[in-house]
């Protein structure tokens, strides 16, 4: 028969241990303690896009597109550049023929359905190119909604795909706010921009950043105080996309307009 | 307790230690928490260097000059300074043993990338000096007339 001390022992024993999670346990692991309380990282990439200086010519596409293996003919791309034309009316005019591949080479807009809308130049109020790519978000929502583990973040901030992990469920292609992801058409893998993680782990400059003749992308590293990108985003006024969202994106702009989302 | 009440369990825990044995096969040894810790960095370690062991095929004009040290130069002093060698010449890759020559484009369609005019005096195209490429000399190449390492000369071609 159990008397009133015993029951009460074990009563407290037994919700001590219920309330007891099992994370409780993970504070006795060194390692996850140093990955998540140290930052001693010597890297962290970011990317600089300046938007006055993009002409719509496209070459990043192009580049990007063979240096990365993307179908060149699949509407696939990892970056792309989109217009924005600004009329006299109010009226905000986007478009990205195939994402810019084969750059801007008419004055129509591309409104989708093989149509087209002509805008005479004396209606213009404000016209310019936005490039766009993946944002490298300090806070991805991409890799939290990943349920296998197929894509994570390294240690210098890029997020990348394990094409071998992915099983293609496409949660991340819908958590993206950037929309930046797709499907690989040959792989069939969730697919996307990495910053040229080949390149720029090998001190070169991304495919885009090469190809670009204008200096409107520049890649570098936040973490160097002497770097020329992390000495512009100190100092000057950039913006980033969709700050609302909370993903910590880690690709800045020059130049945006309350239009660009 | 009766043996009917431990049966059930019995297949229980048959049922875990398979799961756990299929998981120690699958699942890679590398597989774990990164430097980023649960919520971001967990992956399979080498697929790092998977990424890295991409090949690069934009070589970057300072590739090219190491052999074409004059076309780099006569390109280098021109207006067009800023364009990289393989935007027009395609790339590299494994240049000049494989491919052993590069096809250059010389279509209008590449030309009119920057210089098909748009009135965009916002951005940087509008600045630059276009045409129209229905009125300007439809029928020819633009290398026949401009030469286009350096705008400035003529064609040689």
């Amino acid at each position: 028969m159990i008397n009133r001390r015993d029951f009460c022992k074990k009563t407290m024993i037994m919700v001590g241990g219920l309330a007891l999670p099992l994370a409780a346990f993970e504070l006795f692991d060194p390692k996850t303690l140093r990955a998540e309380k140290t930052d001693t990282e010597k890297v962290r990439w970011v990317f600089l896009v300046d938007t006055h200086k993009c002409v719509g010519c496209g070459m990043c596409v192009k580049a990007c597109k063979i240096e990365n293996e993307t179908p060149y003919d699949a509407n696939v791309t990892r970056t792309w550049v989109e217009r924005y034309v600004i009329t006299r009316d109010g009226k905000v005019h986007i478009d990205s023929p195939k994402g810019a591949r084969d750059g801007f080479k008419t004055g129509k807009i591309d409104i989708g359905g093989g149509k087209f809308e002509d805008i005479k130049p004396e209606e213009i109020d404000k016209a310019f190119f936005v490039p766009k790519l993946c944002n490298q978000c300090d806070n991805p929502p991409c890799v939290q909604v990943c349920p296998v583990g197929a894509t994570y973040q390294t240690a210098d901030g890029v997020v990348l795909v394990d094409r071998e992990w992915c099983i293609g469920c496409g949660y991340c292609i819908m958590g993206c706010p950037y929309g930046v992801r797709f499907f690989h058409p040959v792989y069939r893998v969730a697919e996307k921009c990495n910053f040229c993680y080949h390149r720029i782990t090998k001190g070169m400059k991304t495919a885009c950043v090469d190809a670009c003749p204008f200096d409107a992308r520049r890649v570098g590293n936040i973490k160097d105080p002497a770097d020329p990108v992390t000495k512009i985003i100190m100092t000057e006024r950039v913006n980033i996309l969709k700050e609302e969202y909370g993903t910590k994106p880690q690709v800045f702009y020059l130049g945006l307009t309350k239009e660009v989302k | 307790m009766k043996n009917h009440v431990w049966r059930p369990l019995y297949i229980v825990l048959a049922v875990v230690v398979l799961v756990l044995l299929a998981q120690y096969i699958i699942v890679p040894k590398d597989f774990g928490i990164g430097e980023r810790g649960y919520m971001y960095g967990w992956h399979r370690k080498g697929n790092e260097a998977e990424w890295k062991a991409v090949k690069v095929k934009y070589k970057t004009s300072e590739y090219c000059k190491g052999c074409h040290r004059d076309k780099y130069d006569d390109i280098k002093s021109s207006p067009h300074a800023a364009i990289m060698c393989e935007d027009c010449h395609g790339p590299a890759l494994d240049h000049p043993k494989d491919p052993p020559t590069l096809t250059i484009d010389y279509s209008r369609e590449l030309c009119v990338r920057c210089h098909f005019y748009l009135p965009y005096q916002t951005s940087g195209r509008g600045k630059i000096r276009g045409i129209n490429p229905e009125t300007h000399h439809p029928e020819a190449e633009c290398t026949m007339c401009h030469y286009p390492h350096n705008p400035k000369r003529e064609a040689t071609r």
